[in-house]
């Protein structure tokens, strides 16, 4: 077809963390196809976790991806202790809802902050990782890093809440809380921002519903399912709190979504240093019994699936996992056609791609790059300055 | 090398993040080094978005099969003499992925290292002190 | 949760069931019947495929289709085994686009095929530096390192 070209996304680029790699069809300024290609950061996890004991398994499926890195070893060890149909001890099931929902925030907060950048607003990057920070810094505090958490095992935790923690993680709950209003009220009364993301990157219910899409981006498009309410698992059930959903299915109502969730995961946090009782944070496992179980809990970018058989032995026999992103990404086929090029590079980053998950995408298109990624924002840039000229503002 | 050549890579080094196969993790964390808690921005290191532009590679990662060439192609490009530096245990020796097929071994066997970071990820300080290291190294 | 075990019953009386706990539900169903179970599963009772998992078993390959009802919070898995020497399944991914990268990672890691699949590509390994023969998911291949030159 006269004018079709294709646009290589994608090499090495400094500010999204990861690589990543999209061909896109265009028409003039229209994208009309799209190509994902992924790979590029296949490690073998599924290969290596049979040569591991089930203690040892939570270790290396955390460094699947750094930013998860509680929800993987959360739902490892739930299907674990699926096959065993075991309960945990009550305080377990609050430290791991504690943990799980700070790394959300702490996800949200770095999300937000891409997108930010994508659009050209480098002054929101820099507030949402600041703020970041001190998510962090109850990390540090709470289980002694702070990445790679290290939190679950089999049974139930490894680190208990010290009585002298509680009020250092209140009052960064109280911070984050104020500078999350504040982001979300600054960033949807920007009608420049809010009409760069109103309207792109549209997923249909029905998409996101034959994609299988999970997390924020199903929820903002109307697909109110969330595992943590629909199969209570750690504390989920015993606090209160709402599952966030926009019909809207555009960037903004992902945008939305992400933020009040944040807002949700200060109120779960609060409840549980509230509530949590006294008693052991464990339960022993004697042996793993021959069966098969499934683990899943909700991941900050949607719902991680570990399906783990045993054999009776000390070492599972196959170990499947299965990241948000690998289903979400593939919805990006149908989100990212029909708009422009400049739309582009928010819309693949809208879903929250997580590649280290999925596997990695990333390439050096043999010197024919007519795109780099840092073009392609350029180009985002450049939209945005129209649209504020535009405005007047 | 020459003295000039020397004087320029040593201030202000240009950096470019160069990630193979990694958790994401290490990668996060050379970010944050750009954002208001580290900024070491003050000390006139750069993150690039070009590797021809780049006085040191920061990597991170293992590396796979897939990447390999695409991590060679890379350094190829990168304006010599470039400091090669490895961060998180992933690129020092592969870390827990040592047993898998698709990881064809840690950076220095196939770059040239200048200095190696180690930690899961290393912290941000860590990451300071190491390319500091590196450079006072020259 | 129960409800639709006994429609699932009804429809597939052939199928083999197991019932792990209250959440999860193992339905092992003859080879031929996958496609319609899947398509009973995901249309007309709307679930969310999590995903598919391939194994190798002394019995052959087991392919498991996990399906998340996610208004009940239960967890429906499809199992089908298919023997060694005839590794085939088939595919869905013409009518439900979100088993079309998990086929393509079956059919590359363990050798599984899948007929009907339209776009059967490598996904994950590299495209350079890559035997096709090799297999690593099987229990037959060879896992040490010093056998594939690193
Ligand atoms: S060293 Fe650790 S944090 Fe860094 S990429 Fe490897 S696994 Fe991730």
């Amino acid at each position: 077809m006269a004018g079709r070209r294709i646009v290589p996304i994608g090499p090495y680029h400094p500010l999204q963390e990861e690589p990543e790699f999209f061909k896109l069809v265009v028409e003039g300024e229209k994208v009309v196809d799209i190509e994902i290609h992924i790979g590029y950061n296949h490690r073998g996890h599924e290969f290596i976790s049979p040569e591991l004991t089930y203690d040892q398994v939570p270790f290396l499926v955390e460094r699947i991806c750094g930013i998860c890195s509680n929800s993987h070893p959360m739902a490892a060890v739930m299907a674990v202790e699926d096959i065993c149909n075991l309960e945990i001890p009550e305080r377990a099931k609050y430290l791991r809802t504690i943990v799980h929902e700070l790394e959300r925030i702490h996800s949200h907060l770095l999300w937000v902050g891409l997108a930010g950048h994508f659009i050209g607003y480098n002054t929101v990057w820099m507030w949402a990782w600041k703020y970041r920070e001190h998510v962090l810094e109850v990390f540090e505090m709470l289980v002694g890093n702070r990445n790679h958490y290290a939190m679950n095992k089999p049974g139930g935790v490894r680190h208990d809440l010290r009585p002298e923690m509680v009020k250092p993680i209140r009052d960064a709950m109280d911070l984050v809380e104020k500078k999350v209003w504040m982001l979300t009220k600054a960033v949807l009364d920007d009608p420049v921002i809010l009409s760069r993301l109103e309207g792109v990157g549209i997923l249909t219910r029905a998409q996101a519903l034959a994609y299988s899409t999970t997390g924020p981006t199903s929820r903002g498009s109307g697909v109110p399912w969330d595992v943590r309410r629909d199969e209570p698992h750690a504390a989920y059930g015993l606090v209160d709190w709402n599952v966030i959903c926009f019909p809207e299915g555009d960037v903004l109502a992902k945008t939305k979504v992400r933020m009040l969730e944040m807002i949700e995961s200060v109120k779960i946090i609060r409840q549980c240093l509230d509530r949590i009782p006294e008693g052991p944070i464990e339960a022993r496992i004697e042996e793993v019994p021959p069966g098969e179980g499934c683990g899943r809990t909700e991941a900050p970018r949607g719902e991680v699936f570990h399906y783990m058989r045993s054999d009776g032995t000390n070492r599972p026999l196959r170990h499947k996992v299965r990241a948000p992103s690998y289903m979400n990404i593939a919805s990006n086929k149908v989100a990212c056609v029909g708009g422009t090029i400049a739309d582009a590079a928010l819309t693949l980053a809208a879903v929250d791609p997580c590649y280290c998950c999925t596997e990695r995408m990333a390439a050096f298109e043999d010197g024919r790059l007519k795109y780099t990624w840092n073009e392609l924002l350029k180009l985002s840039w450049q939209k945005t300055e129209r649209v504020r000229a535009r405005m007047g503002r | 090398m020459s003295k000039l050549g020397l004087w320029g890579l040593k201030k202000s080094p240009w950096v470019y993040h160069l990630a193979a196969a990694p958790c994401n993790n290490c990668d996060i964390e050379i970010l944050e080094l750009l954002t208001p808690r580290y900024d070491v921005e003050r000390f006139g290191v750069v993150l690039v978005g070009s590797p021809r532009h780049a006085d040191a590679l920061l990597v991170t990662g293992v590396i796979n099969r897939k990447s390999l060439p695409r991590v060679l192609e890379v350094y190829e490009q990168a304006a010599k003499p470039c400091l090669v530096i490895c961060i998180g245990s992933c690129t020092c020796n592969t870390h827990i992925f040592r047993n898998s097929y698709n990881v064809v071994g840690p950076y220095d066997k196939h770059l040239p290292v200048h200095a190696y970071i180690p930690g899961c990820p290393p912290k941000p300080e860590a990451m300071i002190l190491g390319v500091v290291k590196a450079l006072s190294k020259l | 949760m129960r409800e639709a075990e006994s429609k699932l019953r009804e429809r597939f009386p052939e199928a083999d069931y197991h019932r792990h706990n209250e959440n999860r539900l193992y339905i092992r169903v003859p080879r031929e019947r996958l496609t319609d179970a899947c398509r009973f599963l995901h249309q007309e009772r709307g679930m969310r495929l999590c995903i598919c998992t391939g194994i190798d078993t002394r019995e052959g390959f087991e392919v498991l289709y996990h399906f998340s009802d996610d208004d009940s919070g239960g967890l429906y898995t499809l199992k089908v085994v298919v023997p060694k020497d005839d590794p085939q399944v088939d595919s869905q991914a013409g009518w439900f686009p979100s088993t079309d990268w998990i086929e393509r990672e079956m059919h590359e890691l363990l050798g599984i095929d899948f007929p009907g699949h339209p776009d059967m590509q490598p996904l994950l390994t590299s495209d350079t530096d890559w035997n096709p023969d090799w297999k690593p998911l099987r229990r037959d291949y060879e896992r040490r390192a010093e056998k594939h030159g690193r």
